[in-house]
C-alpha cells in the first residue's frame, strides 16, 4: 500500500514538474526573453559558482577534520613513518596549489561574468607567464621526484643480514605463512606437490623443510627487519598490512619480497590505543574472486624474547603431519621404518627421518639448494 | 602582445588543399540525399553527422547502464546488510535471501569500469565529437572514409550488443576487474564471471578495438588531408587538435589490448601458458608453466595508461573551444596549449608502469616510472593555468555548456594534483588499489571527461538537431551534478587515506576497515541524488530534439566552421563551395573590430581595421594564392 502511494506521489511530482517546465517555456517565449544573448540567470550562476566554491571550501576543512579520527594510527614500521611524512608533506603542497588554482578559477568565474557593453581583453598570450608557470611547477616536480625517489630506493634496497624470513603465500581466499624454523632456511617447493596437506607444495625430499612451521598467525618480531618472501599459488592477491604501509602483490609462479622493521608490539598498539581488542591485520589489495574482501589474517608483534619463545612452541610442519609426510616421500619409502612411532618434538622426527633416510637424503647436496621458484 | 600564428602563412600550407574535393560534391547535395533509401539515410548511414548520433544515443543508453551499476554497488557499500529483496525483479537470482551475491559485486563493478572506460567516455565521447566536428570544423564535405567510418560504428554496435548480452549470462559477465588481470581472468575456474563471461569481454573488445582503428584512421586522415583552403595546422581549432592526438594515441595503444586479449584467449582455450606458471586452483595443479602475468600488466597499461587520454583529450579539446567561445576571448596560450598537447599525447606512452608500482617488478624500473610520470604534471599544469587565464578579463557567458566546462577544469585541478601522489612510487605502497586511487582516476578522468561530453551535447546540440536545449534545466542540471560528483569523490580520498582496499564487496571483516560507515553511506546517498540528477539531462535532450526552441544559426556567436553550415547541414555539410579559412579560430574581442567575434571565413581584408601586423602581411599572401588558384 505504502508502496503504492509513494508510487503515485512519484508520478504526480514528476507530472508538477513536468507542467511547470512547460509553463516556464512558454512564459519565457511570450516575454520574448530568450532573444537577450544574456540574462539574470548569468549573475545567478555568477554567484553560485563564487558561493559554491566558498561553501566547498568550508565543506573541505570540515570533512578534513571530521575524518582524521578514521585515519590509521601512526605507522608502525619505520619505513611507514617516512612515507607517511612524505604523504603529508606533498599533501600540503598540493592543497596549497587544490586552494590557489581553485581559488583563481572560481573568482575569476564571478568577478569577469558577462556586462553589456563591456569587451573582453584580447589577451592571447604572454611568453613570459607561460614559462613562469612551466618552470614552477616543473621545479617543484623535480623535489617531489628526489623526494620520492630517496624513500623508495631507501625502502627496495637489499634487506639488511639477519632479517627475519617468512613466507606469505595467498591462496583463493586465505593468507598462509611459512617460517623457516631453527635452521632458517625455508624448505623449498614445488606447485605440483601441493594437496589438501601440503599447502605450500613443500619439497619433501628437502630436509631444510622439515622444522619449517606454518602458524595460523603472523608473529614478528619488534625492531627487527623481517623479510616478507611472497608468493601466490592461484591467481593474484596482494599482501596489504595497513598499519605497518606494507604492500605487494602475491604472483603465482614469481615470488616477491617486501622488508621492514616493526616499531610497535600489539600489546603497546592496544595501551596506545586503549583497545583491548586491537590486532594487526593482512588483508588482500588485488582483486582475487569471490572472497577478495574477505582475506583477513591476524599479524602479532612480539617483543624479541617473546617472539623466540613462540617460535620454538610452534610444532614443526613434518610433525603435525607425519603420517602425510612419510607416506608421500615417495623416494624413500621403502626405506622407512614398518611402524613409526610419532615422536613429541619436532627435532625428533627431523632426526629420525634423517638417521632413516640418512643414504638418500645425504646423497642430496644440502649445498647449493635448488633455486627456489 | 606579440605574434599570434606568425608560421602559419606559408604557401605551402596553402598549396596543401584540395579543390579537387571541394568540386566532387559540388553536386546538388539535397537532391542526392533524397535517393538514398531510408535504411542508408539513418541506420547503415556514412554521413559523418548521422554516425555521430549514432554514437552519441549509443554513448547515453550505456551510460544509463553504467551509471545505474555504480548505484547498484553503492547500495551495498553504504547501507550494508540492507535487504535487497525489493531489487529481485531487476537482479534476479543474484540477490538471495536480501543479501546481492559477492560474485555479482565483482562483475557491477568490472561492467561498470569497461562500459564507462570504453563504451562510454572513449566511443561516447570520441565517437561523438570526433565525427561530428572533424569535418565540420576544418570544412571538409565528409569523412575521408564515409564506408570505413559506417563501419565503424556498427563494429562499436556489435561489440555493444556482445557486452550487453553477457550481462544475462548465467554465470555473469566478466567479473575480475576491468583490467581483466590474468591469471582470475584466464582460469574459468578461479570465478564463474571468468566463464562464457569473460569470453564475451574478449571479444566484444577485440571488435571495439576494430572499431576504433577504423575511426581512428579516419579522423587523422580527415584532419591531416581535407582540411579546407587556408585551415593550417595552426588555424586548427584546440577541438580537432585534440581529436587528431587521441586518434593518434588509440592507433598506437589499441592494438597492443588486442594483442594482450589475444593471447589471453589463447591461455584461456589453447593451452599456451603466455601469462600462466605455477599454479594450483580447485585441487588441480595446472599443466601452465613458464608464463608471466606482469607480462600482461604490462600490455594492459601500454594501452590502459594512453586510454586515460584518450578519454581526456577531446574533453580537454572541447573545453578549450567552449570557454574561448563564452569567455568571449581568445584562448590563452594557443601554441602553449597545443604543445601541452602534445607532451601529454608522447608522455603518455611512457608512464604506463606507474600502475605496477607494488607488482614486483623491478624496483628501478619503479623510479624511472615515477620520473617519467611527474614529468606529465607540467604540461597538465599549463594547461590548467592557460584555462583559468582564459578567464581573467574575459566577459563570462555561463551557458550550460561554459558552466560544464568550468566543472571540468576545476575536476582537473582536484584530480591531477592527486595524481602527483600516486605517481609517487614510495607513497603508491600504501596508497595503491585503496579508495584514494578510485577517487582520483573517477574525478581526473571520470567525472571530467563526462563533463566535457555533456559540455560537448550542451554546446553542440543546436547544430545537431537544430534546436535548443532548455538552459535553466542545464542549469539545475550542472549544479545537481556537479556539487553532486564533489560530494561523491571527494568523501572517497579521506577513505583511501584511512586505508580501504577498492573492490571489497564489504568491509566489516577488518577491525581496520570497520570505520567510516556514515561516510559510506553519505557518498551513496550523494551517488543515487547525481545519478537521478541526470534524468534532468536525459529530459531536456530528448524534449528539445522534438520541442526544444528553433536555433539560430550561430547561436554561441562562435568563430569555428561549422556554424557556416546551414541549420540543417545536408549530405556534404555546406550547399555551396566551402568556406575557406583566413584566419585562427580565436578572434573574440579583438580590439578595433564592432562585433566580438571574426569568424574563421572572414578574410583578412574585410577587417583591415582590426588586423594586427603579421595578419596584414598574411592577407597579401591569401590573395596572391587566390588570384593564383582561379
Amino acid at each position: 500500500m505504502i508502496e503504492m502511494i509513494l508510487g503515485i506521489a512519484a508520478v504526480l511530482i514528476v507530472v508538477i514538474l513536468l507542467l511547470i517546465f512547460r509553463i516556464h517555456s512558454l512564459v519565457s517565449i511570450m516575454r520574448g526573453s530568450y532573444q537577450k544573448t544574456v540574462g539574470m540567470s548569468n549573475r545567478v550562476n555568477g554567484f553560485l559558482l563564487l558561493a559554491v566554491f566558498i561553501l566547498g571550501l568550508i565543506g573541505f576543512a570540515w570533512i578534513t577534520i571530521h575524518s582524521s579520527q578514521y585515519h590509521l594510527p601512526e605507522a608502525s614500521s619505520i619505513h611507514g613513518k617516512k612515507t607517511d611524512l612524505m604523504f603529508w608533506v606533498t599533501m600540503a603542497i598540493l592543497c596549497f596549489a587544490f586552494i590557489v588554482t581553485n581559488i583563481f578559477l572560481f573568482f575569476f568565474s564571478w568577478k569577469y561574468q558577462y556586462e553589456e557593453g563591456r569587451k573582453a581583453y584580447f589577451y592571447p598570450e604572454n611568453h613570459r607567464l607561460e614559462v613562469i608557470w612551466t618552470v614552477i611547477p616543473a621545479i617543484v616536480m623535480a623535489i617531489l621526484v628526489f623526494y620520492g625517489w630517496k624513500e623508495w630506493s631507501e625502502i627496495t634496497q637489499q634487506e639488511p643480514k639477519g632479517s627475519e624470513v617468512i613466507e606469505v603465500m595467498g591462496k583463493q581466499f586465505a593468507w598462509q605463512v611459512r617460517y623457516p624454523g631453527a635452521d632458517n632456511k625455508l624448505g623449498t617447493y614445488n606447485f605440483k606437490n601441493i594437496d589438501a596437506s601440503n599447502e605450500f607444495g613443500i619439497e619433501l625430499a628437502d630436509s631444510a623443510s622439515y622444522d619449517d612451521f606454518i602458524p595460523q598467525q603472523l608473529h614478528m618480531p619488534v625492531g627487527k627487519p623481517v623479510l616478507l618472501r611472497i608468493r601466490a599459488r592461484d591467481v593474484l592477491h596482494s599482501v596489504y598490512m595497513p598499519h605497518f604501509r606494507v604492500k605487494m602483490d602475491a604472483v603465482p609462479g614469481m615470488p616477491t619480497k617486501f622488508w621492514f622493521t616493526p616499531t610497535k608490539t600489539t600489546m603497546q598498539m592496544r595501551d596506545e590505543l586503549g583497545n583491548p581488542e586491537f590486532n594487526y591485520e593482512l588483508a588482500c589489495a588485488e582483486i582475487c574472486g569471490t572472497g577478495h574482501y574477505a582475506m583477513r589474517f591476524i599479524i602479532v608483534v612480539d617483543e624479541l624474547d617473546e617472539y623466540e619463545k613462540w617460535k620454538k612452541e610452534q610444532k614443526t610442519y613434518v610433525a603435525s603431519n607425519l603420517d602425510y609426510v612419510m607416506a608421500n616421500r615417495k623416494v624413500i619409502k621403502g626405506l622407512l621404518p614398518a611402524s613409526p612411532a610419532p615422536p613429541d618434538t619436532a627435532k625428533v622426527v627431523a632426526a629420525k627421518m634423517d638417521s632413516d633416510t640418512a643414504s638418500v637424503i645425504q646423497a642430496k647436496p644440502d649445498k647449493p639448494k635448488p633455486k627456489r621458484r | 602582445m606579440s605574434t599570434v600564428h606568425t608560421d602559419t602563412h606559408s604557401q605551402e600550407a596553402l598549396d596543401a588543399h584540395i579543390y579537387a574535393h571541394d568540386h566532387e560534391f559540388d553536386l546538388d547535395h539535397d537532391a542526392h540525399d533524397h535517393e538514398l533509401p531510408w535504411i542508408r539515410q539513418y541506420i547503415f548511414s556514412e554521413d559523418h553527422k548521422v554516425i555521430a548520433k549514432q554514437y552519441l544515443f549509443t554513448g547515453i543508453l550505456w551510460a544509463i547502464i553504467g551509471g545505474a551499476m555504480s548505484i547498484i554497488f553503492r547500495l551495498q557499500l553504504g547501507f550494508p546488510g540492507h535487504d535487497m529483496s525489493w531489487l529481485k525483479p531487476i537482479l534476479g537470482g543474484w540477490v538471495e535471501g536480501g543479501q546481492m551475491h559477492q560474485e555479482f559485486y565483482l562483475a557491477l563493478v568490472t561492467m561498470h569500469g569497461t562500459i564507462m572506460v570504453f563504451f562510454v567516455l572513449t566511443a561516447g565521447l570520441s565517437g561523438t565529437f570526433s565525427n561530428f566536428l572533424i569535418p565540420l570544423q576544418v570544412g571538409a564535405r565528409d569523412m575521408a572514409s564515409g564506408f570505413l567510418n559506417m563501419l565503424s560504428y556498427w563494429f562499436f554496435f556489435v561489440s555493444s550488443l556482445i557486452m550487453f548480452i553477457s550481462i544475462f549470462l548465467s554465470t555473469g559477465p566478466a567479473s575480475g576487474g576491468w583490467t581483466i588481470y590474468p591469471p582470475l581472468s584466464a582460469l574459468p575456474q578461479a570465478m564463474p564471471g571468468s566463464g562464457l563471461g569473460m569470453d564475451m569481454w574478449l571479444i566484444s573488445m577485440a571488435l571495439f578495438i576494430v572499431s576504433l582503428l577504423l575511426g581512428g584512421i579516419n579522423y587523422i586522415t580527415t584532419i591531416i588531408n581535407l582540411r579546407t583552403v587556408g585551415m593550417s595546422f595552426l588555424r586548427m581549432p584546440l577541438t580537432i587538435w585534440a581529436f587528431m592526438l587521441t586518434a593518434i594515441l588509440g592507433l598506437l595503444s589499441f592494438p597492443v589490448l588486442f594483442s594482450a586479449a589475444l593471447l589471453l584467449i589463447f591461455d584461456r582455450h589453447f593451452g599456451t601458458s603466455f601469462y600462466l606458471d605455477s599454479i594450483y586452483i580447485n585441487g588441480e595443479a595446472l599443466a601452465h608453466e613458464g608464463g608471466s602475468p606482469i607480462l600482461f600488466q604490462h600490455l594492459f597499461w601500454f594501452l590502459g595508461h594512453p586510454e586515460v587520454y584518450i578519454v581526456l583529450l577531446p574533453a580537454l579539446g572541447i573545453t578549450s573551444e567552449i570557454i574561448a567561445t563564452n569567455s568571449r576571448k581568445p584562448i590563452f596560450g594557443y601554441k602553449a596549449m597545443i604543445g601541452s598537447l602534445l607532451a601529454i599525447a608522447l608522455l603518455s606512452f611512457i608512464v604506463w608502469a606507474h600502475h605496477m608500482f607494488i607488482t614486483g617488478m623491478n624496483p628501478f624500473l619503479g623510479s624511472i616510472f615515477m620520473f617519467l610520470t611527474l614529468i606529465i604534471a607540467v604540461p597538465s599544469a599549463v594547461k590548467a593555468f592557460n584555462y583559468i587565464t582564459t578567464l581573467w578579463r574575459g566577459n563570462l557567458i555561463f551557458t550550460p555548456a561554459m558552466l560544464f566546462s568550468i566543472g571540468l577544469v576545476s575536476f582537473f585541478i582536484s584530480g591531477g594534483l592527486t595524481g602527483i601522489i600516486l605517481g609517487n612510487s614510495a607513497a603508491d605502497i600504501q596508497l595503491h588499489d585503496t579508495y584514494f586511487v578510485v577517487a582520483h582516476f573517477h574525478i581526473v578522468m571520470g567525472s571530467a571527461s563526462f563533463f566535457g561530453m555533456l559540455a560537448g551535447v550542451y554546446h553542440w546540440f543546436p547544430k545537431m538537431f537544430g534546436r535548443m536545449m532548455d538552459d535553466k534545466l542545464g542549469y539545475i542540471h550542472f549544479w545537481l551534478t556537479f556539487i553532486g560528483v564533489y560530494l561523491v569523490f571527494f568523501p572517497l580520498h579521506y577513505i583511501g587515506i584511512a586505508g580501504f582496499p577498492r573492490r571489497y564487496y564489504s568491509f566489516t571483516n577488518f577491525d581496520a576497515f570497520k570505520s567510516f560507515a556514515d561516510m559510506n553511506m553519505f557518498v551513496s546517498i550523494a551517488a543515487m541524488i547525481t545519478f537521478v540528477a541526470q534524468f534532468i539531462f536525459l529530459f531536456n535532450f530528448f524534449y528539445s530534439i522534438f520541442k526544444g526552441r528553433r536555433a539560430s544559426a550561430n547561436p554561441w556567436k562562435s568563430n569555428t566552421l561549422e556554424w557556416t553550415a546551414p541549420l540543417h547541414p545536408g549530405h556534404g555539410n555546406w550547399p555551396g563551395e566551402i568556406p575557406h579559412v583566413y584566419r585562427w579560430p580565436y578572434d573574440y574581442s579583438k580590439p578595433g573590430h564592432h562585433d566580438d567575434f571574426i569568424p574563421q571565413n572572414v578574410p583578412l581584408s574585410q577587417t583591415k581595421e582590426s588586423n594586427l601586423p603579421h595578419e596584414n602581411e598574411s592577407m597579401l599572401i591569401d590573395e596572391a594564392h587566390l588570384i593564383n588558384a582561379k
